[in-house]
């Protein structure tokens, strides 16, 4: 599969998707103009994923802050997560930062993928 | 040039640490948010805090760039919109005004009083609510940017609709970030 590789700026976040060597993570910052067609890449790389994933995926998540329209992207990744074998999301907040845990455990309760929590 | 002066003292007896009017844009969202955020950094706010009143600007900036109605008054033809961030000593308060058609009105307020009507948990409902069932729109809002900031502003949001013409009111609206963190 092809690595999708997309480098942060100030308004989208970081992403690597690799199969290969089994990194998957999306980090920084999402505020982007057009979030549905950012993440539009996104959702289809997870879903040829689905159909030759690893026996186990840890999907990481290491936000520092998203938008509203951003969080229902985020929630549309989850969804697209939810069916894949071996799934499970490491939600990163920093330390201080309880606005970012709670968004994680509320993500967790909307989709049925094991979460794990992380400071930074 | 007198109102030179005017506004400067405006400015110092509202508190008002930075105010932007004219178009707004993507861009000039994160020309906003740049510069908001070295003052906060400066003033060496407290992260928690930063992260809340960064937060409800960049709902407050999007809702403009995304909701804002082009005023059409005769030969004019405007998008102006005006943005504001008051810094007191115990709150921060993000406020906007843009024009919006007369028609929109009532679903905004009604939409505003709902969200003002709940508490935390309430809040956290709909919240959830509202993300398992939206699409995006064709604007690419989600419908949370109010509830959002009501959640980090944890009070309520002030709100006013004085008339510009027949057609348009100023849809004014305050959000209040506290400083002392519980």
């Amino acid at each position: 599969m092809e690595i999708l590789n997309l480098e942060g700026t100030e308004d989208t976040p970081k992403i690597i998707l690799d199969k290969k060597n089994g990194i998957f993570e999306i980090s920084g910052r999402s505020l982007p103009e057009d979030s549905a067609e950012f993440y539009r890449p996104v959702l289809e790389w997870i879903e040829a994923y689905g159909g030759e994933s690893n026996p186990s995926t840890d999907f990481v998540f290491k936000l520092e802050y998203f938008n509203t329209a951003s969080s229902k992207l985020i929630l549309d990744v989850l969804s697209a997560l939810e069916d894949i074998k071996g799934m499970k999301i490491l939600w990163y907040f920093h330390e201080d930062d309880e606005d970012m845990e709670e968004a994680g455990q509320e993500f967790s309760e909307l989709v049925e993928i094991p979460f794990e929590f992380k400071t930074y | 040039m007198n109102f030179i002066y005017d506004l400067h003292r405006t400015m110092m007896s509202q508190k008002l640490i930075l105010v932007y009017q004219g178009d707004f844009t993507q861009e000039s969202t994160k020309s906003i948010l740049s510069m908001a955020e070295r003052n906060l950094d400066s003033s060496g706010e407290e992260s928690s805090i930063k992260r809340k009143v960064f937060n409800v600007m960049v709902e407050a900036l999007q809702n403009i760039v995304k909701h804002s109605d082009e005023l059409v008054d005769g030969q004019i033809r405007s998008h102006a919109a005006i943005f504001l961030i008051g810094k007191e000593a115990n709150r921060y308060s993000i406020m906007s005004g843009n024009p919006v058609q007369k028609t929109n009105v009532p679903k905004l307020k009604k939409n505003l009083e709902q969200i003002n009507g709940l508490d935390k948990d309430g809040l956290k409902e709909l919240y959830k609510e509202i993300i398992k069932n939206t699409t995006i729109s064709d604007k690419g809002g989600a419908g949370l940017g109010f509830v959002d900031m009501a959640r980090k502003s944890g009070g309520k949001l002030e709100f006013e609709f004085p008339e510009m013409n027949a057609d348009y009111c100023f849809f004014c609206l305050k959000v209040n970030v506290p400083r002392d963190n519980e």
